[in-house]
């Protein structure tokens, strides 16, 4: 145990990658896990599923034109795509989910058509597992990269605490809101821009497969001991910030895939939360 | 100018009218009551008066003074998820998010207030409480103090006091009997207790195959003169 800690304390100090993985983690953890509340209790979480495809198949353009900075274009048609799933959602509500799946599978088909007729990779498997499920992409962020995590995060986090309580009220009870003139759309529009973000920047850190998991799990656990928006909304934060530490600190000693062993301990995380849950409220009760 | 005019407006849900060609308008003040038969269209009508629905023809014309962010509403249903987690507090608080414009937070004041309709409503005790935890009553008063909050000029409810015990709803008319006569608030109320709410109207709209709009007591008149007046209390209320 105190081998791992000093195998820690030297990549931590010795290795700039490492910190940069730590601190674009934790960003990371921290809005998808804020946002992953609202998303949760919306019922989103199906929307941020799909767009996680579609940032796959972005990716594959992304690589097929040989970009160097990818970020741009992928950011561009995910709020793209975020925009237009909401509106479809919204028309015909029991084909959404049908239109997400369509949207998702598609994506996901044609991005690795796409790697696969074009990328001259001869490792093309291992590509795309890397942008399935982001096994290395955090430990080999630039520097540019890095800055703009942060700048994203950062609006991600402001976007998120000046609208904490119009979004609370919209999510609550839409047909409230708009019946009493808070412009429900224009902030379901806002939520829709600000996971497209999140799900790019989370892309780097869990791949995309697993986004899912990085939005969902603290959220859950949370809402199994917490009663109130506010509490679920910071324990969450939290939860899901001390989980993606954990979680890069052992993938780095132990040289496991960084996003899997992040949702690995996401899972241990709820499971307890479950169990912490059910005996407060047998206690209660 | 009246603050709400209908002018044959049809309330319905994709193009299929549930309702035809009404005709009404609501003064500055006025406390109308509608009554009508189970799935006669009252909500619907309420919905589209709000903007919630579309309506399939006519049109709503609304006083130039009144803007969105005065209007209280109480929904008949409201479809909370089983687990969301908010407490009392939070949502009777989130009754003031038109008026916070622009603002990010509450202000001291209409914490103030929030806590003063949590009073109103008896649910001090509660306040920390889960809503989801709440009894069906509860529940129902927490989302009439939050449409307190939101009410400045006009309050919209949907049958108010179902599900509240008998000493709850007389609080409950009285409470609003007060807004009205003593704020000027204007009420628009849905109900079944003819008793009760129709007693302190000044208006009547019954919707259902015969539309009729006046004030109480030309209803109660008619109502008498058909001799159908099922709820045996209305003429003396
Ligand atoms: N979302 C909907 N889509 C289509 N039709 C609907 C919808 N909601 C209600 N209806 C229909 O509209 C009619 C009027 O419903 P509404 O809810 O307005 O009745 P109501 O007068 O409020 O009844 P209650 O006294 O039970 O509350 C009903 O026949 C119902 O079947
Ligand atoms: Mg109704």
């Amino acid at each position: 145990m105190a081998d791992a800690f000093d195998k820690l304390y030297t990549y931590i100090t010795q290795f700039p990658f490492v910190r940069y993985a730590l601190i674009v983690g934790v960003l990371i953890a921290l809005c998808s896990s804020l946002l992953g509340v609202t998303l949760v209790l919306k019922r989103f979480s199906f929307i941020g599923d799909g767009l996680s495809h579609v940032a796959f198949g972005a990716m594959a353009i992304a690589a097929v034109l040989k970009l160097t900075n990818s970020m741009p274009l992928i950011l561009c048609i995910t709020v793209i795509s975020a925009i237009l799933l909401l509106r479809t959602g919204k028309n015909a509500k029991i084909k959404g989910d049908a239109t997400v799946a369509v949207i998702s599978v598609s994506a996901l088909a044609i991005g690795y058509l796409l790697m696969n007729i074009f990328s001259s990779s001869t490792n093309l498997s291992g590509d795309v597992c890397t942008t399935l499920f982001g096994s290395t992409s955090i430990l080999t962020l630039t520097t540019a990269e890095v800055w703009l995590c942060i700048a994203l995060s950062a609006i991600v986090l402001a976007v998120f605490v000046l609208f904490y309580n119009k979004v609370f009220c919209v999510t609550f009870d839409e047909d409230f809101a708009r019946a009493t003139g808070v412009k429900a759309s224009a902030y379901n529009l806002i939520l829709a821009v600000v996971i497209a973000v999140i799900i790019v920047l989370a892309m780097n850190l869990v791949g995309s497969l697993l986004i899912s998991a990085l939005v969902i799990f603290p959220a859950l656990s949370a809402m199994r001991v917490f009663k109130s928006f506010k509490s679920v909304t910071v324990c969450s934060g939290i939860l899901s910030v001390v989980c993606t530490l954990l979680g890069i600190c052992i993938s780095i000693v132990y040289g496991t895939p960084v996003g899997s062993t992040i949702v690995a301990v996401d899972l241990v995380a709820f499971g307890i939360f479950m169990v912490i849950g059910n005996f407060s409220g047998r206690v209660k009760a | 100018m009246a603050l709400l005019t209908c002018k044959d407006l049809c309330p319905g849900y994709d193009g299929r009218e549930i309702l035809h060609a009404l005709n009404f308008s609501v003064e500055q003040g006025d406390y109308v009551c509608i009554v009508g038969e189970n799935g006669s269209g009252k909500s619907t009508l309420m919905k589209t008066l709000l903007g919630l629905i579309p309506a399939v023809s006519g049109e709503i014309i609304y006083d130039e003074g009144l803007q969105k962010g005065q209007i209280g509403y109480l929904p008949q249903q409201t479809d909370v998820q089983k687990d969301f987690p908010a407490s009392v507090k939070e949502i009777v608080l989130s009754g003031f998010c038109a008026g916070l414009k622009l603002r990010p937070f509450y202000s001291r004041s209409q914490k103030q207030i929030a806590q003063e309709n949590i009073e109103k409503m008896g649910l001090t005790k509660l306040k920390k409480r889960c809503y989801r935890e709440l009894s069906g009553g509860q529940q129902q008063r927490v989302l009439l103090a939050r449409a307190l909050c939101a009410a400045q000029k006009v309050l919209l409810l949907d049958e108010p006091v179902s599900g509240l015990d008998p000493a709850a709803a007389e609080n409950m008319y009285e409470l609003v009997g007060k807004l009205n006569k003593d704020d000027g608030m204007t009420i628009i109320m849905i109900t079944h207790d003819l008793h009760s709410a129709i007693g302190q109207a000044d208006k009547v709209l019954h919707i259902g195959e015969k539309v009729f709009f006046g004030s109480r007591g030309q209803y109660l008149e008619m109502l008498d003169a058909k001799g159908f007046s099922k709820s045996g209390g209305a003429e003396n209320g």
